[in-house]
């Protein structure tokens, strides 16, 4: 028996607005798969819930007049792993999210939901980052678009206008972000489902015309530090250099000067810090495979 | 035709798969209060107080009781038969509510409300003040001196010790030449995850009280709950449902004395404990973390000269099933590898970590993994191959143990390994793995174990059952050997069949719900006794039955008794094989005789004296990445010799479910602690990596079935044995993998990253940059 004090259904984006305004300390309910473990927890005991969940026309995946992936926020995980337009796009992105979990967690749970817990494990978080997604949020002052990595604010705070009445109402993927990019998501856990990640890893890559350089990567780790984290160092060493097992060294060595792992009885931080630098090199020799590229 | 033998299906089948099938909680009354216990957030404190007026103040809350309420009864909680003798009876170190908390999570006060929600309100409103003690988590620190003291009456903590001393180890040791082996072995503090977690609800009828329980043991329970509440055993009944599971944990009196007697505080009225996931891991019971120091002396031919084995179990808080899991890990050794010249201690230790009690195995897959792991270090001492090395020292056919009275009567083990070999195609993979040197290897290893079936001549083995003939030419059978998920109504229904000559087991309707006030007394489900033991008292009732009805026939027909078979539910005439009427018939006739009327019954009670060795091994085969730290498992096979098979289908799902248990066990699962603090950190299923569909390869499970000569169908332990040797096969494959012998587990990542580097296999130069 879970205990909260109230749920109010919302039947539109306007109604949660309107309810979140009316509740102000309320919680926002998508899935439950977060929330709801936290209330049986008892943290959050005696909370009143809007549950925004039988909002459809917060579903499903379309390209906007601009061709920009938009996903709404309620579209669940095995949904996105489904999609035409994510697979012949941004397939990493279903492929990062069919990890979550369990078949059962990843019907129910949605993409927003995930991103609006604000934890660095999340398996979306690190993709997201490095397709520097866009987060829409709708409140009673109308839309607000956020870039990904200032949406997450510190562990398990996003910027979110309670106070505005806002929710979170889709993510965005722009066309200048996916197009000709090709990536590759690296899940490091214990064991191969229901399962956190103790390290997630995600690359990506646009290669030249001819295949022989290099002309944008992107890396972005989940659990690295306390949010989800790009890594600039190592994008540099990238970013303009021919593919080479010697790039891939270097590359996956200045991986270290930017990210932060820490000691935890999840893992050292010697290990985590291990295991992305050969994360990174495996994702990006993967990512400029899937481009068309050969690592020399 | 033969009905044991045979892949039938289950006898329970259809209502598990439709949903139909009632556990405790379906049969929960409506209006039952619920009982949510607050458990200590000390390691080791006294409670000062309690103090519970905001509790008492939320509306629904019936009733709060704290540890200074309970009555002063100190109880015994293992699962273990009664003994006569008071000093092989249990240790009675349990309260209902403890004063002094021994570990996180003791049970120190317990809210009863009328919602569940009103009762977890109730528990978190409750207010303890503690004086904190120092503590210690480790078995061997804890014997030190100095360190903190858990029970009065055991100073060290050292609930007990044990010794086992064979020919003279210290002169053995002195023969020149020898190479000496030795090794230090840790297993982890694990818990049994079986599906439904523990609960139960209790209520009076007529003076007496009732308990619903979700446990494998309705008998000894009786005996316990009474115990714990003074009163006479018999005013208690205990009705055991289906449960969703046991593997041990429910060996033991769990929450029936304390939801009993929290009924009694509220004028009898039905009062439900549930446990949650999170208290299962920690205030049920756990497997015993056991550390074996080992040292062997080789001699250069491949003989073992003579064997040391120490063993430190860590017994938790409370002494539960106490010391006779470490005793039968180190009894394990002498039979396994026999030498001339041992010398063996095993001591059993309290520590202020979680209970540990019964779980599938005994002992023995801890004590298979340090064994097993030192046999492959010997076989790499010698430059022998670790299957060659066995085949050479492993028990010989003809062995025979004077205690047990058990005899290898074939050669058992080295027909399990020849068809594990021959599975997995040893010699040829190992050939080929030799050559693997880049970061991504793989490996071949093997283990191998023994063990006992049922507890004779430790403790009382006893089986009764009783046997009804219905109108329609069925049986209804009942024993007090219980249903756990395992399947044994279903080979009860078998061996019935075969034992009255019934046309199918489905002519069987097994009572699975045991209740101690009509059926007939049992020791319930452990030490993978139920079929062999079960089957003594079939064979006998069965008998009887027989008896009983061909008399009846006789009587009834006319025809010499002599001259009357009952074969496939038909009394047939021997002399020409005609029918002379079906079992149907002759009930009918029998009970509605005008003059002589009858219910054709039979009951008995046997009493088993023989035990019977259950052999088995693993074959595990892995590829690991190096650079990643990770196992990934290829292919496992175990092969069991545990005599003839009742029922093929659910002896392979046996074995498939002990296979998963042990590549937990082997590369993932493990309780942790803060050290700091003795907090349990990881008591939930996120994070106690236990092994899931999608970490198994493909399971598979041979037999080799050597029928067990003392046993009437030929049959002995299959129950545990899978759960015993995969560990160390895993262990043994990674080791044949990167030559890097691992001796503790589980062999998860970290431990690889660890023993990896130590062992120069990974080399992080950041670090010494840094």
């Amino acid at each position: 028996m879970y205990d909260f004090k109230a749920l109010y259904e919302a039947e539109s984006v306007q109604d949660a607005i309107r309810l979140r305004l009316e509740h102000p300390g309320a919680q926002i309910l998508a899935g439950g798969s977060d929330v709801l473990v936290q209330i049986r927890e008892g943290r959050r005991a005696g909370a009143e819930l809007i549950s925004i969940y039988g909002i459809d026309e917060l579903r499903g995946v379309s390209l906007d007049a601009e061709e920009n992936i938009r996903i709404g926020s309620l579209t669940s995980f095995s949904h996105i792993t489904r999609d035409p337009i994510i697979q012949s796009r941004c397939a990493v992105l279903g492929e990062a999210v069919d990890q979550v979990g369990s078949p059962q967690i990843r019907n129910i749970g949605t993409i927003g939901g995930n991103t609006c817990n604000g934890v660095t494990s999340a398996d979306s978080a690190s993709t997201l980052h490095a397709w520097e997604a866009i987060v829409e949020l709708t409140g009673k002052n109308g839309v607000r678009r956020v870039p990904i990595r200032d949406f997450y604010i510190k562990a398990g705070t996003v910027d979110i206008r309670a106070e505005d009445g806002e929710i979170q109402t889709a993510i965005l993927i722009p066309k200048a972000s996916y197009e000709n990019t090709f990536g590759h998501y690296i899940k490091y856990g214990l064991r191969n489902a229901m399962e956190i990640a103790t390290l997630g890893c995600s690359v990506n890559v646009r290669l030249s015309p001819d295949k022989s350089v290099i002309e944008r990567c992107r890396i972005a780790y989940g659990v690295a530090g306390p949010v989800p984290m790009r890594v600039p160092s190592a994008e540099a060493a990238a970013n303009g250099a021919a593919p080479s097992l010697a790039l891939a060294e270097a590359f996956s060595r200045a991986v270290l000067e930017d990210i932060r792992p820490r000691d935890s009885w999840r893992a050292s931080k010697a290990f985590r810090q291990h295991i992305a630098v050969e994360m990174a090199k495996r994702a990006l020799t993967e990512s400029v495979r899937k481009a068309g590229g050969v690592m020399a | 035709m033969s009905k044991v033998g045979k892949r039938e299906v289950r006898v329970d089948a259809y209502d598990k798969a439709s949903g139909r099938t009632k556990y405790y909680e379906d049969r929960v009354p409506p209006g039952a209060l619920y009982a949510r216990i607050l458990h200590a957030e000390k390691a080791h404190a006294e409670v000062l107080s309690i103090d519970t007026a905001a509790a008492e103040a939320i509306p629904g809350v019936v009733k709060v009781l704290t540890c200074f309420d309970v009555p002063d009864r100190p109880f015994p909680t293992a699962g273990h038969p009664w003994s006569m003798d008071p000093g092989h009876q249990d240790v009675a170190d349990r309260h209902l509510l403890n004063r002094h908390v021994r570990y996180w999570g003791d049970d120190i006060a317990v809210v009863i409300a009328e919602s569940e929600l009103a009762a977890k309100q109730g528990v978190r409103a409750l207010k303890a003040e503690y004086a904190e003690l120092p503590f210690v988590l480790d078995a061997q620190k804890a014997m030190e001196d100095g360190a903190p003291q858990l029970h009065e009456a055991y100073p060290r903590n050292l609930l007990k010790h044990t010794d086992m001393r064979k020919g003279d180890y210290a002169s053995a040791i002195r023969e020149p030449g020898l190479i000496k082996v030795e090794g230090w072995y840790d297993t982890p503090t694990v818990q049994h995850c079986h599906i439904e977690n523990h609960g139960c609800f209790a209520y009076e009828e007529n003076g007496r009280i009732v308990v619903v329980s979700s446990t494998q043991i309705p008998h000894i329970i009786r005996r316990v709950v009474g115990q714990a509440l003074g009163r006479p055993w018999a005013d208690i009944e205990i009705i055991k449902p289906y449960i969703g599971g046991g593997f041990g944990n429910k060996q033991d009196a769990l929450y029936e004395p304390l939801c009993a007697w929290c009924s009694t505080q509220v004028g009898g009225r039905c009062v439900r404990i549930d446990c949650a996931r999170e208290e299962t891991f920690v205030s049920n019971r756990v497997r015993h973390a056991i550390r074996f120091h080992i040292t062997t002396w080789l001699r250069p031919e491949g003989s073992i000269a003579a064997r040391k084995v120490e063993c430190w179990s860590n017994q938790g808080a409370y002494a539960s099933h106490g010391h006779s899991i470490v005793a039968k890990a180190m009894g394990s050794f002498a039979q396994h590898y026999p030498c001339d010249n041992m010398e063996c201690d095993a001591w059993t230790v309290f520590t202020n970590r979680p209970a540990a009690g019964a779980m599938r195995g005994y002992g023995m897959p801890q004590a298979s993994f340090a064994d097993e792991s030192n046999i492959d270090d010997c076989a790499a001492a010698l430059g022998m191959d670790p299957y060659e090395f066995r085949w050479k020292t492993i028990m010989p056919q003809g062995f025979h143990d004077a205690f047990s009275g058990n005899t290898n009567y074939c050669d058992s083990f080295r027909e399990c390994m020849e068809k594990g070999a021959a599975y997995i195609d040893y010699e040829r993979k190992k050939r080929e793995y030799a050559a693997d040197t880049g970061s991504i290897r793989r490996g071949i290893g093997l283990a191998t174990f023994w063990y006992n079936t049922a507890v004779y001549p430790i403790s009382l083995e006893t089986s009764s059952n009783r046997m009804l003939l219905n109108l329609d030419g069925t049986v209804t059978f009942q024993c007090g050997e219980t249903e756990i998920g395992q399947g044994a109504d279903t080979a009860y229904a078998q061996m019935v069949a075969e034992a009255v000559g019934l046309r199918s087991y489905r002519d069987v309707r097994v009572k699975s719900c045991q209740d101690t006030d009509t059926t007939p007394t049992g020791l319930g489900a452990y030490a993978s006794r139920q079929t062999y033991v079960a089957g003594f008292s079939i064979r006998q009732t069965a008998d009887i039955l027989r008896e009983k009805i061909l008399t009846s026939a006789a009587e009834r027909s006319g025809h010499p008794y002599g001259d009357l078979d009952l074969i496939d539910g038909c009394i047939v005439r021997k002399s020409d094989d005609t029918t002379v009427m079906t079992l149907s018939e002759l009930a009918m006739t029998a009970q509605y005789d005008p003059v002589h009327s009858e219910h054709i019954t039979a009951e008995s009670t046997y009493t088993i004296r023989s035990n019977a060795y259950s052999f088995g091994c693993t074959f595990a085969e892995v590829e690991v990445d190096i650079p990643l730290c990770r196992v990934k498992l290829l292919n496992i096979v175990n092969v069991h010799d545990c005599g003839k098979l009742i029922n093929p289908a659910l002896a392979e799902a046996q074995v498939h479910g002990g296979m998963s248990m042990a590549i937990g066990y082997g590369l993932s699962e493990q309780l942790l602690f803060d050290e700091r603090t003795g907090r349990p950190l990881n008591n939930n299923l996120l994070d106690y990596k236990l092994s899931t569909f999608m970490d198994h390869p493909h399971l598979e499970a041979q037999f080799v079935e050597n029928p067990e000569p003392t046993s009437p169908f030929g049959t002995k332990a299959l129950g545990e044995p899978p759960a015993c040797s995969g560990a160390p096969a895993i262990r043994n494959a990674i080791l044949s993998a990167t030559g890097v012998a691992i001796d503790r587990l589980p062999i998860n990542p970290h431990v690889l990253y660890d023993e990896f580097s130590r062992a120069g296999l990974i080399h992080d130069p950041w670090k010494e940059e840094a």
